[in-house]
């Protein structure tokens, strides 16, 4: 039996409708065209692009924020176009935005991650057992007390990733988590997002325009004016260096040295991502004693 | 500039007041003001001095916090006290050029003041000591029934406590939004009024937008985590009577009856 599919997206396109002052359409923006991907259940994908590229518009679309122009969104086997799965599918695909303020609603950390399964309406009991749990899993039941207004970014959306697990999702879209946040607060979200990943099998859509947080998916998906540009393993995507430079996309630095030593003579193999991978294929990797 | 407002600011450690249901305590303080409103005799203030000294000593907030916030309120106390005074006929007492103080006006005076302390003092004992969430929480409850003639409680709660998340993120843009104007030449200080005028326009237009902004951001993010209104939804801490609240409710009864029966006496 094949697998069910986590997501599928099949020929989605969106158009932004704009409208003068008396309510008629005076233009129209194609923000996704004709976009097919599927994504297996447990898989780290990264999407990326530079803005404008529509990824924003394909992430509200996983979680029924916004409906199709044209095609279909299924989610967990659900169509988004359908209005009795609404619910269901929200509380399946869970969503982290990029302003941490701007997605916190309780004036504590633990009534935000209580939030969502308050509208789930779950029993009392069984929300506290969720939300220990949500807190434990990213590493804030310290915090669990405090308002957020004191905590650090990368702390608030901590927070938020907390409010989503508390509602057991299957899938969780992350819009460009990390763009708000200094580097610290990065790595923060990122190893918690791997996390959840790993150890929780949840599968994981990270949206991004730091390609360092792309190496570790399993795919990424690279956009470019509504459409998906490129695809395939990290590897393959970034060994094209000159195809992602016409995007208007950096790759690592680390591949774009290597890239530079192989097109100055040296034998490298295309798409390496990391620094030990490069001192390995240098020869220069330190023997394990 | 805003900071130095306190009151009705919460103030954080352990009691028996802070510790009782938020129910309670709202309830209370509008018994309490209606109590100063039915008392007419000194008896009856004495009284509601002796219940309001009672919970202060209960509640552990110093005196001192709770007068500062006086502060704040008391040009109108004086501008009261002032009209009242020279504008109540009866018997004279003195006379200061052309305006008569009489004995009325000074027992009438007198009881306005004491009137809107206690006032004054018995709310803010209930911000004091119950948080702005309790303080939401136990105002759609207590204010429930109001559905059924189409209130919609829930929202105005919900509003309630989004607003108060609020206030210190937007508090801290406006100083942002006040800085980057000053660093580029923007004069907050001037001590013309029309100036100060003129100058808050460039500073709420952007706050304006901002605040619309996040709005929309908070809007999208509370629906992508289910929310649809109150209808079918839980608590995570629902309001529950203990032993205490009930005791506080009988305190209550007694306190109230006692005013009842002194402006009957």
């Amino acid at each position: 039996m094949p697998v069910k599919a986590m997501l599928q997206i099949k020929k989605l396109i969106h158009d932004y409708i704009t409208r003068d002052d008396e309510g008629n359409v005076s233009g129209k923006i194609r923000a996704l065209d004709d976009v097919s991907l599927e994504v297996k259940p447990g898989e780290f994908i990264a999407v990326l692009g530079h803005n404008g590229s529509g990824k924003s518009t394909l992430a509200k679309h996983l979680n029924a924020l916004l409906f199709p122009s044209e095609g279909e969104v299924w989610v967990d086997g659900m169509e988004t176009d359908d209005e009795d799965h609404l619910w269901d599918i929200r509380q399946e695909a869970g969503m982290i935005f990029q302003n941490p303020d701007n997605q916190i609603i309780g004036q504590v950390v633990e009534e935000d991650v209580g939030f969502g399964p308050e509208n789930l309406g779950i029993p009392t009991k069984e929300i506290w057992e969720r939300v220990d749990e949500a807190l434990t899993t990213v590493g804030m039941q310290e915090f669990r007390h405090k308002s957020p207004n004191r905590l650090s970014g990368g702390q608030k959306q901590r927070v938020s990733i907390a409010g989503v697990i508390a509602m057991h999702p299957k899938c969780i879209i992350m819009d460009e988590p990390t763009a708000m946040l200094d580097p610290s607060g990065r790595r923060e979200v990122i190893r918690a997002a791997r996390a959840l990943n790993e150890v929780e099998g949840i599968t994981i859509i990270l949206i991004t325009h730091y390609m360092e947080e792309a190496i570790y998916a399993d795919r990424i998906f690279v956009m470019d004016e509504g459409k998906v540009a490129l695809q395939g393993t990290p590897h393959e995507v970034f060994s094209k260096v000159d195809t992602m430079k016409k995007l208007h996309l950096d790759v690592p630095e680390v591949t774009l040295l290597a890239d530079e030593l192989r097109k100055a003579g040296l034998d490298l193999p295309e798409g390496i991502l990391t620094k030990e991978e490069l001192a390995e294929a240098l020869g220069l990797a330190k023997k394990k004693n | 500039m805003l900071k130095e407002i306190t009151i009705g600011q919460y103030y954080q450690t352990d009691s028996v007041i802070h510790r009782l249901d938020p129910r309670v305590k709202l309830i209370a303080t509008f018994a309490y003001i209606i109590s100063l409103f039915v008392v007419h005799s000194w008896t009856g203030y004495l009284v509601a001095a002796l219940a309001v000294g009672v919970v202060i000593a209960a509640s552990h907030v110093p005196f001192g916090y709770i007068m500062r916030g006086m502060k704040a309120v008391i040009m109108i106390l004086m501008v009261t006290v002032v009209f009242n005074l020279f504008l109540t006929e009866g018997t004279p007492l003195v006379h200061i050029w052309k305006l008569t103080i009489t004995y009325e006006g000074v027992d009438f005076a007198a009881k306005m003041a004491v009137r809107l302390i206690f006032l004054i003092i018995g709310s803010s004992l209930m911000t004091l000591t119950t948080t702005p969430n309790q303080l939401t929480d136990a105002l759609e409850d207590v204010l429930g029934p109001l559905k059924r003639i189409h209130v919609p409680v829930h929202e105005i709660a919900m509003m309630m406590s989004i607003a108060l998340r609020f206030i210190p993120i937007l508090m801290e843009e406006t100083d942002k939004i006040m800085k980057a104007q000053m660093a580029r030449g923007a004069d907050f200080d001037s001590r013309n009024l029309m100036k100060k005028i003129q100058s808050l326009v460039p500073l709420l237009v952007p706050l304006f937008i901002s605040a619309f902004r996040r709005a929309n951001d908070l809007a999208m993010a509370m629906e992508a985590r289910c929310y649809r209104g109150g209808e079918g939804r839980t608590k995570m801490k629902p309001l529950v009577y203990r032993k205490r609240d009930y005791a506080a409710y009988a305190g209550l009864a007694v306190y109230f009856a006692v005013c009842v029966v002194l402006c009957y006496v």
